[in-house]
């Protein structure tokens, strides 16, 4: 058993770091999401990762992917966290890219494939609804066949970013007289400029708009874009899920937040010491390392399960619950470090426009309430953290 | 033992609570906060009238004849609603000091018009650099003739653009940090040379940044012994916590009843999620938090007369327990809120971020465990 990378290993991380620290937009670098970022911001890198050729790495070669191994791309995060980039939406590159060119025709695949390699292409994901959440076989959009159309009629919520969407991918019932919940359920893309097609932005606590309730009234899509087979869209959605699970883990990002708060509780003070020498706060943030460190190891074992040949299992489950509540924690400590300058709500400030106003606390404790407050989202979304519980309960327990 | 109220008491949390309930329903909160001002003087007005803002003061100073168990009253009612109005800045903290320490002038001044309703205060203690030590001060009040010039910069100052009047902490002595040289004054918040950016908080609230560059302030500004008020500002600070212990306490009551309700209606995989004996546990544990940090506030008031060792025990333990338990509360309640709870839309979240806040004002979990070990 080795940890180290190998000498190859090492020389492609050199040269993904060349190329991040020459290639990312300056501006965006150690911004995170922030509610103040436009759509261009967001797909920036997208585009300039596009024309290199990295935009897709997981993807098989034949569709554009790198041909990295799991390790090469394991790399490629890290070194991304280290700026804390903003990486390539995972709507179209990790969610229905790889439902298209798995489960796909050949007219999808060249229809749709290049624009979300490229990043011109916005996709959104319509899965949940308001009755739907964790459970989500039990929806009820529906889409009825008229000729060479369906007619797609329901509400979708928490569809995140769909206000700036060209396309989306709906989950919609095709027979209602399934046996099962899980089964006469379609997996369909809709262009969203399609009339019937209206997008409503939903405000969160921390006071941004990332999410949306969308609504589809009589929605004709054309039958060429159902994905693979009528009513068996559910086995699609769950193939996206474990796709979408195996990236939530956030382990380069954490590490990325970890060197962060200590920068932040560097200079903070308590009792005249910088607060990192407090007992007490250097504890917790150790113990948060000693976690993260745990979550890396656990994600590379998986990597290398993958790298020999098995996909990601219920064991993503795992990296699910760990990675969120550690991306948890580590918001929780920051907006503790920041100390009585995390009460403004600097949205409010914001929108001042005079000019000689004094600055409001240190820049960096600007963003550690609100981004404490949207992160509560990651425990309850892609499948909440009991259904986590209750995955690796049937799936690895066998209770 | 007794843990009765009296029947008076029980009266004025009635009354009280038909109020919050009357005022301070969701949409109309929703509106108040969003406004202009940020908070609503008739509100207030109504307060006073109700006897409200004069209830912990003794009858010799002009008030009702009641206590700290009184201000726990209030406060918890307070925090059933989400009340933003200036209460503990008001009346716990400016009160308290001129209770304890002002002379008979300064209180016929002050503590007449706060009862009326017509003065309103913020206390401004904290510093961008002092964190939760209330002697790390880099305010300074320089002795000039018979007054003090004012110079120096405090941090989130709670209702200061509600405020007529602040209470400001600042050296007039000693090296920073030190026990004493600390000093507390009254200073009209129209004076000369006193600069304040105001700004929303995340919790619903408005404060200031203020910022004093020479304010002169006559000598009668300064309340208690020149130099010795840093016992004071813990008493009074002490008092704010348990105050502010009964608030989260209404806060987490309420929050957890939505949460059970919430559980009832919400259904998934065909039966109500509070079926799930996953939740259910947690919502027990939840209610469990919320009861011990029922009794750690009550411990917190009854104390607070007590000596010096006994109080700040008695507050740091309260500060912890219940810090803990709205951290826990808060959380749970969103997670089984799932994706309703972290939408603006819906009430919940806002406890949420309320009790957020609580945890960090006047000291952490962190800081007060460490005051309770220092005082073991």
């Amino acid at each position: 058993m080795n940890l180290e990378f190998t000498p190859e290993e090492k020389a492609f991380r050199d040269e993904v770091r060349a190329f991040i620290s020459q290639n990312y937009p300056a501006h965006l670098a150690d911004f995170g999401m922030r509610e103040d970022m436009s759509p261009e911001d967001m797909v920036a890198w997208h585009k300039i990762l596009g024309e290199k050729g990295w935009s897709v790495p997981a993807w098989p070669v034949e569709y554009g992917g790198t041909g990295w191994t799991p390790t090469q791309r394991y790399i490629w995060s890290e070194e991304n966290a280290r700026v804390n980039a903003f990486m390539p939406l995972p709507f179209g590159v990790a969610m229905v890219g790889p439902v298209i060119y798995t489960f796909g025709n050949e007219e999808q695949k060249a229809k749709h494939l290049p624009g979300i390699r490229s990043g011109d292409v916005w996709w959104c994901q319509g899965y949940s609804e308001p009755g739907a959440g964790s459970d989500l076989a039990s929806l009820k959009t529906t889409a009825v066949r008229d000729g060479d159309h369906y007619v797609i009629n329901g509400q979708k919520t928490w569809t995140t970013l769909a206000q700036y969407a060209d396309w989306g991918f709906f989950l919609c019932r095709t027979d209602p007289d399934a046996d099962k919940p899980q089964e006469g359920i379609s997996f369909i893309l809709v262009d969203m400029k399609t009339p019937g097609v209206e997008v409503k932005p939903i405000k969160l606590l921390d006071g941004g708009y990332e999410v949306n309730e969308t609504w589809l009234t009589d929605v004709r899509v054309p039958v060429e874009n159902l994905v693979g087979e009528e009513n068996k869209g559910w086995t699609y959605a769950k193939f996206l899920l474990a796709h979408e699970r195996s990236g939530i883990a956030g382990v380069a990002r954490s590490k990325r937040g970890v060197e962060k708060l200590r920068e932040i509780a560097a200079k903070e003070t308590l009792d005249g010491q910088p607060l990192i020498e407090d007992f007490d706060f250097a504890r917790k943030v150790s113990q948060l390392e000693i976690d993260l460190a745990a979550l890396e190891i656990t994600e590379l074992r998986t990597l290398a399960g993958e790298q020999a040949g098995k996909g990601p299992g219920p064991e993503s489950s795992i990296l699910k619950i760990k990675g969120t509540e550690i991306q948890q924690r580590l918001t929780e400590l920051t907006l503790e470090a920041v100390g009585s300058y995390g009460t403004p709500y600097y949205g409010s400030i914001a929108n001042d426009t005079g000019s000689n106003e004094y600055p409001i606390g240190p820049e960096y404790a600007h963003h550690s309430a609100a981004t404490y407050f949207n992160m509560r989202k990651t425990s309850i979304y892609g499948g909440s953290n009991e259904i986590q519980r209750n995955i690796i309960t049937k799936m690895i327990l066998g209770l | 033992m007794d843990f009765n109220f009296t029947e008076e008491q029980d009266m004025v949390r009635d009354g009280l609570s038909r109020m919050v309930r009357e005022q301070y329903d969701w949409e109309s909160r929703r509106a108040a906060i969003a406004s202009d001002a940020g908070w609503r003087p008739e509100v207030w007005a109504q307060l006073a009238e109700l006897g409200i803002l004069g209830m912990p003061f003794s009858e010799e100073v002009g008030g009702f004849g009641g206590g700290a168990v009184d201000a726990m009253i209030v406060m918890e009612e307070f925090g059933k609603g989400l009340v933003v109005e200036p209460f503990v800045p008001t009346v716990v903290c400016a009160g308290g000091f001129l209770k304890h320490a002002g002379s008979e002038a300064q209180r016929e001044e002050h503590l007449s018009a706060i009862i009326d309703g017509s003065r309103v205060f913020a206390f401004a203690y904290a510093e961008p650099r002092g964190r939760y030590d209330y002697a790390d001060l880099e305010t300074t009040a320089k002795k000039d003739g018979d007054g003090y010039v004012l110079n120096g910069h405090k941090a989130v100052v709670i209702g200061a653009p509600w405020a007529s009047h602040l209470v400001v902490t600042a050296r007039t002595g000693g090296d920073r940090r030190d026990r004493e040289g600390v000093s507390v004054f009254i200073v009209d918040k129209s004076a000369d040379g006193i600069v304040t950016r105001d700004y929303e908080t995340v919790d619903g609230r408005r404060a200031s940044e203020v910022y004093f560059e020479n304010v002169s302030v006559p000598g009668d500004a300064l309340i208690g012994d020149e130099g010795a008020a840093l016992p004071l500002i813990e008493q009074v600070t002490d008092e704010a916590i348990a105050a502010q212990c009964a608030e989260a306490c209404g806060a987490m009551k309420v929050a957890h009843a939505m949460t059970v309700e919430y559980s009832r209606q919400r259904k998934q995989f065909g039966v109500p999620i509070g079926k799930f004996q996953v939740l259910q546990h947690r919502m027990v544990d939840m209610y469990t938090a919320y009861e011990q940090s029922v009794s750690l506030t009550y411990l917190a008031t009854l104390k607070l007369e007590a000596g010096e060792r006994e109080r700040k025990r008695a507050v740091s333990a309260a500060k912890v327990g219940v810090g803990q338990a709205a951290r826990l509360v808060g959380q749970e309640s969103i997670q089984i809120h799932g994706g309703n709870g972290v939408t603006d839309e819906y009430a919940i979240g806002h406890y949420f971020k309320r009790l957020t806040i609580f945890e960090s004002e006047f000291g952490n979990v962190d800081h007060h465990l460490k005051r309770h070990v220092s005082l073991a």
